[in-house]
């Protein structure tokens, strides 16, 4: 059967003769005898394209969440991609290159990400953006890292606000890094500050509006608490959220971070997805990752390459800023796409689409017997959390019966035993849905029903 | 008669050296390009929706374009970009093979790419078994026990293998603070060992390319957590003492770390397990032909022996039995004394996705024959131009073969990144340039296996052309075909314009 290697029999045997070998096997003659595998790998023979097609899209149609309506978010939105920016981000010459190392033959990929960072430092109040980083979760590391690293302080406040997977990711990376994260409580859905001891050692204040919950925090104190302790400010958000409240910049944040996911990519069972970066100026030698600039070629043409290159890996090694080398560069020009389609206009219109359907289905559910608000009166953005009079879980699981994703149970988040944002009790009967701009009113009617129903 | 501010009508094809204006420059004030459904909700206004302390008062200034100049504009992008599709892309240690489009046809099922992550497991079987055949491939391939599909590309695969190295020491009641690197390590290697809390200690390569055995034995005693190693090596030489190595650093106490930036070399010929080796990330984006991305995504799964399963992060898909219904189904499980998350969600699913694909139309025996041919072109390569280059260690190699351009740069003043830019006018992408660091003006070159034996031909031909013209004098010109010229790097970091708006602010 064809594959996908281009070598005739006679190639071979022609280049083995070049070599002066007499076979392939010859080539390994390096690697010890006693180490190479005998009889082969375990792995099955391959099989044509469209067999693997066929079961993979046999192991597609075993995924029924997939055909679910979906009101499931926290922090993966099932937003609209239109066919333009499908066909433009998946042109092979984006596909199908690396890293620009070779600026000359990369402009066009360059131009794009110099594009991207020009719209992140827009959405985000900051001049400094970066090429991206892995996703909304090691955006936050990052941040963190850079914030220990400008003040010398490893003391980290963290807001419980901030999405629970990614406060799971920040503790796991500072097992190596040694920074000693503080979790500072929610109270009715917003950060509860006073409950966290100031002590002049916090060097980083980590917050989130809208935190996970769909709750706007207050980041104006936020600001004035970090004055207070010399912390860095940094701030989590949904950068959707730009098309409505005001930019982490505005509110003197000086490091912002969040998930680009919803700007062009599918859900894609959670990756690859987008980590947005950016910061203020002061920090720009701290920035982790990759940053394209200007400059002019030999004839004095504008051209872009990566620049500020010597804080990362491959040039200063163990004291490289981050240790990041491959990004997330086409999920970047994705959303460079999308926020080119979207423009100044269609960002604001989309922003306030998912605000008033979120409203909307808030206020049905709330209505019903026994279902409350999580977070009381707090003002939500896009997505709101619930508590059902019935395991959210088994809600969940009831909902998809009819067709709905009704959300994310609280407890599949934050674990059974509750954490600083929710306690024991609301983590089993909580439930955070989301509303995107793609549910109509007719859906989010037939959803509310169905909700009715489940929890009785 | 209106233009766009760049000057150019907004879809005027680019010619030449014609520069593309930002997306900002061909923005017009009242165009748009977005259209969104009909859904019926109430369209309350934003004054009922966000309250004034938090409302933005003027809108983000985004392009306002049409799509039709949406389209015109990337794809003139796109025209600058060189690509493997559009040609061999010998960049050495980053595998630029051809990517199968079947693998793309895959990520791109509905059923696949938009499925929520935070479904419950009984709604996501289809991926969990993804997951599971995955990471059972991985296994039987690097001769590993579990692994980890969290770890987004090779970096976080590295810091998550540091990781689970503390979490062992730990669990042993021990504080180890020292990781060994060879000198010819990917820069990745150090940044992580900081990273995951360690200190570097680096140990010298031998006359022969390799680790120098002697000299690490002088480094290593009980404060060695572990040690790093890429093997093949970035030099493209097989670590013949591997055995040896590992047996030094397991009698210290010590856990082997392989680096899978080169396991495209050694795919069904030999296993990182059967060397020694106890934890291996993999790069899914290299050897397993998962489109590059102008820079990524890529993914680093990370496979362990079985004295470190308990630690891989959490939560890991898992075959679960139904003893009731006689059936296998899949669930999530954390192993008991996991490190942790190093993933917002499951890690690069669409890339793991696209990485089985291709493990299933190669089959076992299809990878030991991209092992095989990827090292017959490198060979190829490294013979056919030993006499225009050194070959600063001349024998078999794996992979990809390392030259020097020290000698030209003497003779000449013609060094390896001059060598680079004149390829690039031969119409190649040119070689990884100046690494590894040990070597002089090294020029990196990884055919890879979907190369054909015309193609090593006339790339090996066009690199003696471009010796040819460094020797008759300076290839300081170089690049001439492409939209830019050489560009200036040095410029860019003094004046440091990463924005529009910090270009229009000068």
């Amino acid at each position: 059967m064809p594959d996908y290697l281009p070598h005739t029999d006679e190639d071979v045997a022609e280049m083995l003769g070049f070599l002066g070998l007499a076979s392939t096997d010859e080539l390994f003659g390096a690697i010890p005898a006693a180490l190479r595998l005998a009889g082969g790998l375990d792995i099955e023979p391959g099989i044509p394209e469209p067999d693997a097609l066929a079961r993979a899209r046999a192991r597609a149609a075993a995924n029924e969440a997939g055909g679910l309506v979906c009101f499931a978010g926290a922090g993966a939105y099932d937003h609209e991609v239109p066919p333009v920016v499908r066909a433009l981000a998946s042109r092979s010459e984006f596909v199908t290159a690396y890293t620009p190392y070779q600026p000359e033959v990369a402009q066009g990929g360059l131009q794009a990400i110099f594009e991207f960072q020009t719209m992140v430092s827009r959405l985000f109040g900051l001049p400094i953006a970066n090429a991206s980083l892995y996703d909304g979760a090691t955006a936050v590391v990052e941040a963190v890292n850079l914030g220990v690293g400008a003040t010398g302080r490893p003391r980290v406040l963290v807001s419980a606000g901030v999405h629970p997977h990614w406060r799971a990711v920040l503790t796991t990376f500072a097992a190596g890094t040694g920074h000693r994260l503080v979790e500072v409580p929610l109270r009715g859905g917003v950060t509860d500050w006073d409950a966290a001891a100031a002590d002049e050692d916090v060097g980083v204040v980590v917050a989130g509006s809208p935190n996970y919950l769909g709750c706007l925090e207050d980041l104006a104190d936020v600001r004035r608490r970090c004055d207070g302790l010399g912390a860095l400010m940094v701030v989590v958000t949904d950068p959707l959220s730009a098309g409505l409240v005001k930019s982490p910049g505005e509110w003197g944040a000086d490091v912002a971070v969040g998930e680009g996911q919803g700007f062009g990519t599918a859900l894609s069972f959670g990756g690859p997805y987008l980590g947005l970066f950016a910061c203020a100026a002061a920090h720009v030698r701290r920035l982790p990752g990759r940053l394209v600039g200007e400059t002019l070629d030999a004839d004095g043409r504008l051209a872009y390459v990566t620049t500020l290159r010597a804080r990362e890996q491959d040039i200063r090694r163990e004291k490289a800023t981050s240790n990041i080398c491959t990004n997330q560069t086409l999920m970047a020009l994705t959303a460079a796409v999308q926020l080119g389609w979207l423009g100044t206009t269609g960002l604001v219109e989309v922003a306030l689409r998912c605000a008033r359907g979120a409203r909307y289905c808030k206020d049905a559910l709330v209505a019903l017997d026994g279902v409350e608000p999580l977070t009381g009166d707090t003002p939500v953005l896009f997505e709101f959390a619930l508590r059902l009079p019935v395991p959210a879980a088994l809600a969940v699981e009831r909902l998809a019966e009819e067709g709905f994703l009704a959300g994310v149970a609280l407890d599949a988040l934050v674990g059974a035993a509750g954490d600083g944002s929710v306690g024991a009790d609301d983590a089993a009967h909580g439930l955070l849905v989301a509303v995107t701009e793609r549910r109509s009113r007719a859906e989010i009617d037939r959803f509310v029903a169905a909700l009715d129903k489940a929890v009785r | 008669m209106s233009r766009a501010a760049g000057g150019r009508a907004s879809s005027a094809p680019l010619l030449g050296t014609d520069a593309e204006p930002t997306l900002f420059e061909l923005s017009r004030p009242g165009r748009a390009a977005w259209q969104l459904p009909t859904t019926g909700v109430p369209e309350l206004p934003l004054e009922d929706l966000v309250p004034e302390s938090q409302r933005r008062g003027e809108p983000v200034p985004l392009a306002e374009v049409s799509e039709r100049d949406l389209v015109g504009h990337f794809t003139r992008l796109s025209h600058r970009q060189y690509s493997v599709d559009l040609g061999a892309y010998p960049l050495g240690s980053c595998t630029m093979k051809y990517n199968p489009k079947v693998c793309d046809a895959v990520a791109g099922l509905p059923g696949l790419a938009d499925v929520h992550p935070g479904a419950p497991a009984s709604l996501v079987q289809g991926w969990l078994a993804t997951l599971v055949a995955l990471e059972e491939a991985l296994c039987a391939l690097s001769g590993m026990a579990a692994a980890t599909l969290q770890p987004a590309a090779g970096a976080a695969g590295e810091l998550t293998g540091l990781l689970l190295m503390r979490a062992y020491d730990a669990a042993r009641g021990e504080r180890r603070h020292r990781v060994i690197i060879p000198d010819s390590a990917h820069g990745t290697n150090p940044a992580s060992v900081t990273l995951g809390g360690y200190e570097v200690t680096t140990v010298k390569s031998d006359a022969r390319g390799c680790v120098d055995v002697g000299a690490l034995r002088e480094v290593l005693d009980t404060d060695v957590a572990g040690m790093m190693l890429t093997n093949p090596n970035t030099l493209g030489l097989f670590e013949e003492d591997i055995v040896e190595i590992a047996a030094a650093v397991h009698e210290v106490g010590g856990l082997m770390y392989y680096d899978g930036a080169n396991l495209n070399a050694i795919l069904g010929v030999v296993r990182p397990g059967d060397m020694g080796f106890d934890i291996v990330h993999l790069n899914l984006h290299k050897t397993f032909a998962t489109p590059h991305g102008g820079g990524g995504p890529g993914a680093g799964p990370v496979a362990v022996a079985a004295h470190l399963v308990d630690f891989l992060p959490g939560p890991r898909p898992v075959r679960v039995a139904d003893p009731e219904a006689g059936t296998e189904r899949y669930g999530w499980a954390t192993p008991a004394r996991s490190i942790g998350r190093v993933h917002g969600w499951h890690g690069n699913a669409l890339v793991l996705a696209r990485a089985l694909a291709y493990i299933e139309v190669h089959g076992g025996d299809g990878l030991l024959r991209v092992a095989e041919r990827a090292v017959l072109n490198a060979n190829w390569l490294r013979r056919a131009l030993s006499g225009t280059f050194e070959v600063p260690f001349d024998r078999p190699c794996m992979h990809e073969v390392v030259f020097s351009a020290a000698g030209l740069r003497k003779r000449t003043g013609n060094g390896a990144q001059d060598v680079a830019k004149g390829l690039i006018d031969e119409g190649f992408h040119p070689p990884t340039v100046n690494f590894p660091l040990i070597v002089g003006d090294a020029l990196m070159v990884e055919p890879t296996e979907t190369e054909s034996y015309e193609t090593l031909v006339a790339l090996a031909e066009a690199l003696q052309r471009v010796a040819a013209r460094a020797e008759e004098g300076s290839l300081a010109g170089s690049p001439r075909t492409t939209p830019v010229r050489r560009v200036d790097e040095a410029r860019a970091a003094r004046t440091l314009v990463p924005t529009f708006d910090a270009r229009r602010s000068d």
